[in-house]
């Protein structure tokens, strides 16, 4: 080896250019695919909306955007007052980018933040099936830290607003095999027909450990935890403490519940 | 300097001869992470050769131009933006595998293959020799994923890429699953007797005892 090649500046060089080219490369790559990846992410987004409500399972991306836009219809609602905002366009709006925003959002004190998302945003887009101009269940969504990474997912509820149609995760990075089994259909499939709040409107849904007493008169409302996984069940029970609560969905569930009666 | 090996050596040696799974024992960790349905294995091996291959390629072009100091991280430079590129391609192109096989597509970064072959070939070898090289290295981790997902796809869950084969009992089949095969230490089985199948072929690849038990000489136990 000749010593040119192995002094400083040479070894400064090669290291710059190489770490030059490198990232120019992955840089490329990100935002020439960006689009194609923002794309699949709304089509999973839908894909898995579709699937809480119950629509269907393994739908083609066609499918998906047919049965999205005919059937779902999305609102931008205020969570302070419950009032839909008509200001804001629900395709365009992003809530997660906004609960990032100082403007658009709001910290949550230690406390309040049970789903431990630090920041609250002041708007979100929630989705309603319709039939015939009817609704049939009403999508939140819904997000929280579990053990490794926050839960992105949606909660679909009945026009009583109180009896679940199906819960589920779209992103999430939790242990595979423990956490992870939060997308398992077998657990999911515990959650429809569960009954969210008791008859003061309190959320009173709870994630139990060492199975469910069918007998118990507080069946109806609670789901096994899943084994092996303590921290993801807890962060799922107190993200769905927080989304139903005051500082969640619960203004704008109580108003819908005034119109309903 | 030996004579340089030729193009269908470095091709076709890794598959049986020089597997990097079976005789080198590398790769382990994703071999048994993602091998549980054939779809995820095919792709993470098409990620981990084509991997393989460019970076052997780019670190062999330059490799006069490397500095022997800073050589690993010059290497680790090019395989990681390689594998981040395979990333993204498979985020832009296979959404829901890239969600399936999440972390493993980035971990490709740190597995040994990819570092082995880069510092054990491709800093001494022609760039296109080195290309083929990372191919048949690919081709070898591939050839143990591919059987690995077969086995347990099939047996584990009676499909084969998602197709039914086996009709399963719940289904009202007859072919009782074996859930085993579907978690990740049932993949050291296999390859275990992947091993001892391959070594039972091609004798060359049984390693001589690294130590002997002596017989014991005197009659007392021993504390």
């Amino acid at each position: 080896m000749s010593s040119k090649k192995e002094s400083t500046a040479r070894t400064l060089l090669v290291a710059l250019t190489v770490s030059l080219v490198a990232s120019v490369f992955v840089a490329g790559s990100a935002v020439a695919l960006k689009p194609v990846q923002v794309e699949n992410r709304l089509l999973d987004k839908q894909r898995s909306i579709l699937a809480i409500a119950g629509l269907g399972d393994d739908l083609s991306s066609a499918q998906v955007k047919e049965l999205f836009n005919s059937r779902i219809k999305a609102h931008v609602i205020d969570l302070k007052t419950g009032e839909y905002n008509t200001s804001l366009d629900p395709v365009t709006f992003d809530p997660l980018k906004a609960s990032k925003d100082p403007k658009q959002s709001a910290a949550l004190a230690g406390a309040e933040d049970l789903a431990l998302i630090k920041r609250r945003e002041q708007f979100t887009t929630v989705y309603m099936v319709e039939q015939d101009g009817k609704m049939e269940s009403l999508i939140l969504p819904i997000r929280g830290y579990g053990l490794w990474s926050t839960l992105h997912g949606f909660l679909a509820i009945k026009p009583d607003f109180n009896t679940v149609v199906g819960l589920g995760f779209y992103q999430h990075a939790e242990t595979p095999g423990l956490g992870g089994e939060v997308d398992n259909p077998k657990w999911k499939s515990l959650w429809p027909g569960k009954t969210l709040f008791d008859d003061a409107g309190k959320p009173i849904v709870k994630i139990v450990k060492g199975g469910v007493d069918p007998a118990s008169p507080d069946a109806g409302h609670q789901v096994d935890a899943l084994a092996g996984a303590t921290l993801t069940s807890n962060g799922v029970d107190r993200l769905l403490q927080f989304w139903l609560g005051e500082q969640g969905f619960g203004p704008f569930l109580a108003k819908l519940r005034q119109q309903g009666a | 300097m030996a004579q340089q090996p030729t193009v269908k050596e470095v091709l076709f040696n890794p598959v049986f001869n020089n597997n990097p799974i079976a005789l080198q024992i590398l790769g382990i960790c994703s071999a048994l992470a993602v091998t549980s349905n054939l779809k995820t294995a095919l792709v993470m091996a098409i990620a981990l050769t084509l991997v393989t291959a460019f970076s052997n390629l780019f670190i062999s072009l330059i490799r006069a131009q490397i500095p022997g100091s800073i050589r690993m991280i010059v290497q680790m430079v090019i395989i990681a933006s390689l594998v981040i590129v395979v990333d993204q391609l498979l985020r832009a192109f296979a959404f829901s595998l890239a969600k399936q096989l999440s972390v493993f597509v980035g971990l490709i970064i740190t597995n040994c293959i990819v570092m082995g072959r880069a510092e054990a070939f491709a800093m001494q070898n022609p760039p296109m020799l080195s290309f083929w090289d990372g191919i048949g290295n690919g081709l070898g981790y591939s050839a143990m994923l591919v059987a690995l997902g077969i086995v347990r796809e099939l047996f584990g869950a009676g499909k084969l890429l998602g197709i039914e084969i086996l009709p399963l009992i719940k289904d009202g089949g007859w072919y009782l699953p074996n859930g085993l095969l579907l978690l990740p230490p049932s993949a050291f089985f296999l390859i275990g007797l992947f091993i001892w199948g391959l070594r039972t072929w091609k004798k060359t690849q049984v390693e001589p005892a690294t130590f002997r038990m002596a017989p014991q000489v005197s009659n007392k136990e021993a504390y």
